[in-house]
């Protein structure tokens, strides 16, 4: 494909310009051909003036030098869809990682990229169109099996108006590349399709009916998300926080328990260690929902901090692509980005060498509506079908300083529908999950009455005021009534927004049960205490919070859990 | 014979440029000047034009001078030959002894390929009870130590590199004063580990250059030491601020636009570049990294030591002459804490927390209030745990420090208070001491 051809005129970093005659597009891939071994290294287009255009490099730009080839391709920057891309492990760029080590081995290597589907194995299709019907992108033209998932075969959203079926392959197994429909456009040209076709990543996947309102919640099995700042199906939110405070054991925990279809993991630009224990583990845990492997409805996705920068830009725009394409089916995906700060940091070390003029903090003055547009891709959409499916995103973001002024953190809170802030105070007291109960919100409405949970954040908050007066003012200094609801403010964070990630049971804490625990939680903070003296107060709460953890880590309606239930309620 | 260029167009900064062709980007030049030869890397091509890095500076540098082009990027020379040696950051001898010039491999190579990656299993014991019982360093980890200048952070190194179960030390010093190095230098040897030790050192009156050289050529040498020998590689870097020092310098010189505090933009991936070199490969040896950063007005959220934080596995913060158990943390301890010893995960936590109790006993002794009972024991704990764990002159095995944390708990607790479960109490409880 290789249209037009260019001559490297200069390298700075990774941004590379080159010198072209004939047409060129904008975003569109190019390979400079490094003279010295023949090896051609991906890059993007990213402006275009006069005979020059500036390239981002995938990859390292040592070796190149001026006067060395580029081939420019008219593709932009896409990803390759079809059945085969749960289980997988992606870099950026969509190449995956375990091919590419077999083949380079302990070392990326410059200019190797694989093919990211299986393209010799067979899937099993079963057509549910016939010759002669019409159809419009997004209609199911049949599907093939993927795991424990119906794939659905679908017309690209790439096509307009309605297409006539001239031909359709029979049930029966075929390749990935194998033709297996024909359909006729409107201005009678005819279309050869397969079961996989590519996709530019930075532009939206439609090919659905309707955009929808997100009012079904999502259930993460954390008890302070879902009861307190819930999240909602095709919803946006957001987890901001400084190092140490748990972003990733959250963004973990959610892709292990989180009630979804479909889990794509966007590790950009973060430690290599952290995606190496999800790539291990995944394949070993039991998705309790299906009794699979939890690797079977996960991608990863990881573009670490010392792989190459140009190309964490696209590890994002690669997942919700994915994310859009399994959406398209039906499904309920979550993607979590892990960070999009690092994302933001590659926009502005491009941005520097473009010599733009910068804004605040040297970021690039169009990062807002980046980091809009692509949360704006989440979302519930009515598919054609009339089936529904949505694009969840979880995006971690890092501070500078873990202070959330900074301007990722204020682009990202404008265009999300929950804030998970993260605080340095909870983590170092080692309150988990360090959520700050107090500044944290959400626009979603959960399972549990709106005005239990007020009520309940009334609590927290008026014990926290009482928390710091008695900072001042010693506990002799606070009245009886007040020193109580701050025992109350207390057990409430302890037992209930606090949860043990590393207890088998206390790890997930399902919906109904969340309900029912709320409802006993909230008849102790409704119940007026009688004590005479502070520290039985306090000697009676800490025996209340002893029961209730207890009881945190008996089995969901086991036998146990009854029993504890009572000895809670008795303490009342 | 390559071809050499005797026209310089411009000197700015320690950058020179010059017109000349067939120049690969990120390629070493030699330049002559009547001060002598100096290396320098290309930083920059734009059509003809050339732009230079001189690590030696362009002091001296006239237009007229000589330039040769190598044709390869910075390399280093890898063999067992660099064991027992110490190097600059441009890899010639600071010893006196030979050059070597065998096996050269390029620095600043690729990023491990995630999928190869193991999980991290493998304590490293060093012998210092706040490491090894509270936050256990473990292989194929990536720590700095967070200091304060004045600290002990380079005495405290040079203990790990004696102490620390490692096939090969390599040291990397940046920016280190003169003194320093010869006292790691004296250290290791008289401490019988130079044998097994490379050393490539930058002091504050080398090239500018060389410091970030340095980084690169101990990275690299220690991950072939672990990927060709199998070897497990334990990489000491002192000090990564003067590492980021000299990284917004040149990159201010190369008219780059600041981000944060004058650091350039890139200051987190250059960061994570280097850490991420920490690797337990799988089937092959491993490479450990510790590196201090030191913290100017003891600022966490200065850019540097804020931007380490995001990157490295936890931190060491010293403090005080010892290091920290509050700040401080190992996260990847309870990947190997959990089978060490039974009660190892339960003496840690019930440490800590008592120690956390005396140091509110003695913020109410130090505003007057009256001390209990309880408040005088933990004020007694206190001290002792200071004196008998915390101090860094403290050297004990982990058992041994396990024991001795008992031997505290039991002279001064009754075995309910600690808050460990009856059967490591029944174990462990040393009654009547």
């Amino acid at each position: 494909m290789a249209d037009t051809k260019g001559k490297i005129v200069a390298i700075y970093g990774n941004l590379v310009t080159a010198e072209v005659t004939g047409s060129v597009r904008q975003n569109a891939v190019a390979y400079c051909c490094r003279s010295r071994d023949g090896v051609k290294l991906k890059a993007e287009i990213i402006r275009l003036r006069n005979q020059y255009i500036d390239m981002q490099v995938f990859e390292a730009t040592r070796g190149l030098q001026v006067g060395d080839e580029v081939e420019i391709t008219s593709g932009l920057l896409s990803v390759t869809l079809g059945p085969g891309l749960l289980g997988q492990t992606y870099d950026g760029l969509q190449n995956p990682l375990p091919q590419l080590a077999e083949e380079c081995g302990f070392f990326l290597k410059s200019g190797v990229y694989k093919d990211p589907l299986n393209k010799e194995v067979k899937w099993k299709f079963t057509p549910s169109k016939k010759v002669g019907d019409t159809v419009s992108a997004g209609d199911y033209l049949g599907s093939v099996p993927e795991g424990i998932f119906t794939h659905q075969i679908i017309v690209p959203p790439s096509f307009f108006g309605e297409l006539t079926i001239e031909k359709i392959a029979k049930e029966g197994e075929y390749t990935i590349e194998e033709k297996i429909v024909t359909l006729k456009d409107s201005s009678g040209a005819s279309h050869e399709l397969g079961m996989s076709y590519e996709w530019p990543v930075k532009l939206p996947m439609k090919g659905y009916k309707d955009r929808l309102l997100p009012t079904e919640p999502l259930t993460t099995k954390q008890r302070i998300i879902d009861s307190f700042f819930p999240i909602c199906k095709g919803g946006t939110y957001c987890i901001p926080g400084p190092f140490g405070a748990g972003k990733t054991v959250m963004q973990q925990i959610t892709s292990r328990h989180a009630e979804v279809d479909v889990v794509i993991v966007a590790a950009c630009g973060e430690r290599a260690g952290e995606v190496v224990e999800t790539l291990r583990e995944f394949p070993e845990l039991t998705d309790p929902k299906t009794g699979r492997p939890l690797m079977e409805r996960t991608i990863i996705i990881c573009n670490t901090s010392s792989m190459p920068v140009a190309a964490r830009e696209a590890s994002v725009y690669t997942g919700i692509t994915l994310a859009e394409y399994y959406r398209l089916m039906g499904l309920d995906v979550l993607l979590l980005a892990d960070s999009t700060s690092r994302w933001a940091q590659a926009l502005r070390e491009m941005s520097g060498r473009l010599e733009e003029i910068p804004g605040e903090e040297a970021f690039p003055a169009y990062l807002e509506s980046v980091i809009a547009s692509f949360y704006e891709r989440a979302g519930l959409v009515e598919l054609r079908s009339g089936e529904k499916g949505s694009v969840t995103v979880g995006g971690t973001v890092s501070p500078a300083g873990g202070n959330f002024e900074e301007p990722v953190t204020q682009a990202t809170l404008k265009v999300v529908g929950a804030f998970h802030g993260l605080s340095r105070a909870r983590a170092d007291a080692r309150r988990f999950p360090s959520m700050d109960p107090i500044e944290s919100w959400s626009k979603y409405q959960g399972s549990i009455s709106e005005d239990d949970v007020a009520f309940a954040k009334n609590i927290l908050r008026s014990g926290n005021e009482v928390g710091q007066m008695m900072t001042v003012v010693g506990e002799e200094g606070v009245s009886i009534d007040d020193f109580i609801l701050f025992l109350k403010s207390e057990l409430l964070d302890r037992v209930y927004l606090q949860q043990n990630a590393f207890d088998d049971i206390d790890a997930a804490c399902s919906l109904d049960r969340q309900k029912h625990t709320f409802s006993v939680l909230l008849e102790v903070l409704n119940h007026q205490f009688s004590y005479e003296s502070k520290d039985a107060a306090r000697t009676g709460f800490f025996q209340l919070q002893e029961a209730f953890l207890n009881w945190n880590l008996t089995e969901w309606e086991s036998q146990a859990f009854k029993d504890q239930e009572s000895k809670v309620k008795g303490l009342l | 014979m390559r071809k050499v260029y005797t026209k310089i167009n411009s000197i700015a900064g320690n950058v020179v440029t010059l017109n000349a062709d067939n120049v690969s980007y990120e390629d070493l030049a030699i330049v002559e000047s009547g001060h002598g030869t100096s290396l320098a890397q290309v930083v920059k091509l734009n059509h003809d034009e050339v732009s230079l890095q001189v690590f030696q500076g362009t002091k001296g540098v006239s237009t007229g001078d000589k330039v040769r082009f190598l044709g390869h990027p910075m390399q280093v020379s890898f063999s067992e030959n660099l064991l027992g040696r110490v190097f600059t950051g441009s890899g010639k001898p600071r010893d006196n002894k030979s050059d070597l010039q065998d096996n050269m491999i390029e620095i600043g190579g690729p990023s491990v390929n995630p999928s190869k990656r193991k999980i991290p299993e493998n304590m490293i014991r060093t012998g210092i009870p706040m490491i090894d019982v509270f936050n256990t360093l473990v292989e194929s980890q990536k720590l700095p130590i967070f200091s304060i200048p004045g600290e002990p952070y380079n005495e405290l190194l040079a203990r790990i590199a004696l102490q620390a179960e490692a096939d090969v030390i390599v040291f990397g010093g940046m920016g280190l004063k003169h003194d320093d190095y010869l006292n790691f230098r004296n250290t290791f040897e008289e401490g019988g580990v130079l044998h097994r030790s490379i050393l490539f050192v930058h002091t504050a009156a080398d090239p500018l250059v060389e410091c970030l050289m340095v980084a690169d050529m101990a990275l690299a040498v220690a991950e072939n030491f672990a990927v060709e020998k199998n070897m497990r590689v334990l990489v000491l870097l002192t000090d990564m601020t003067a590492f980021s020092d000299a990284l917004k310098e040149i990159a201010i010189t190369m008219e780059q636009i600041p981000s944060n505090r004058g650091y350039p933009g890139d200051l987190y991936s250059q960061l994570a570049m280097r850490y991420e070199k920490a690797v337990d490969f799988e089937g092959s040896g491993s490479v450990t990294t510790l590196a201090v950063t030191t913290m100017p007005g003891d600022d966490v959220t200065h850019p540097v030591p804020d931007n380490t934080g995001y990157i490295t596995e936890g931190q060491f913060y010293l403090r005080n002459g010892w290091i920290e158990p509050f700040g401080s943390l190992s996260r990847l301890k309870q990947m190997v804490n959990g089978k060490t010893r039974d009660d190892h995960r339960d003496i840690m936590t019930a440490c800590i927390q008592l120690y956390a109790k005396c140091k509110e006993s003695r913020e109410k002794q130090s505003m007057g209030f009256m001390m209990s009972a309880w408040d005088e024991k933990l004020l007694r704990y206190g001290e002792r745990f200071e004196k008998e764990m915390m101090s860094l002159s403290v050297n004990l095995t982990l058992e041994e420090a396990l024991d001795g944390c008992w031997k505290i708990l039991s002279s001064i607790f009754e075995p309910q208070e600690v808050g460990i479960s009856s059967k490591l109490v029944e174990k462990y409880w040393r009654s009547g001491e």
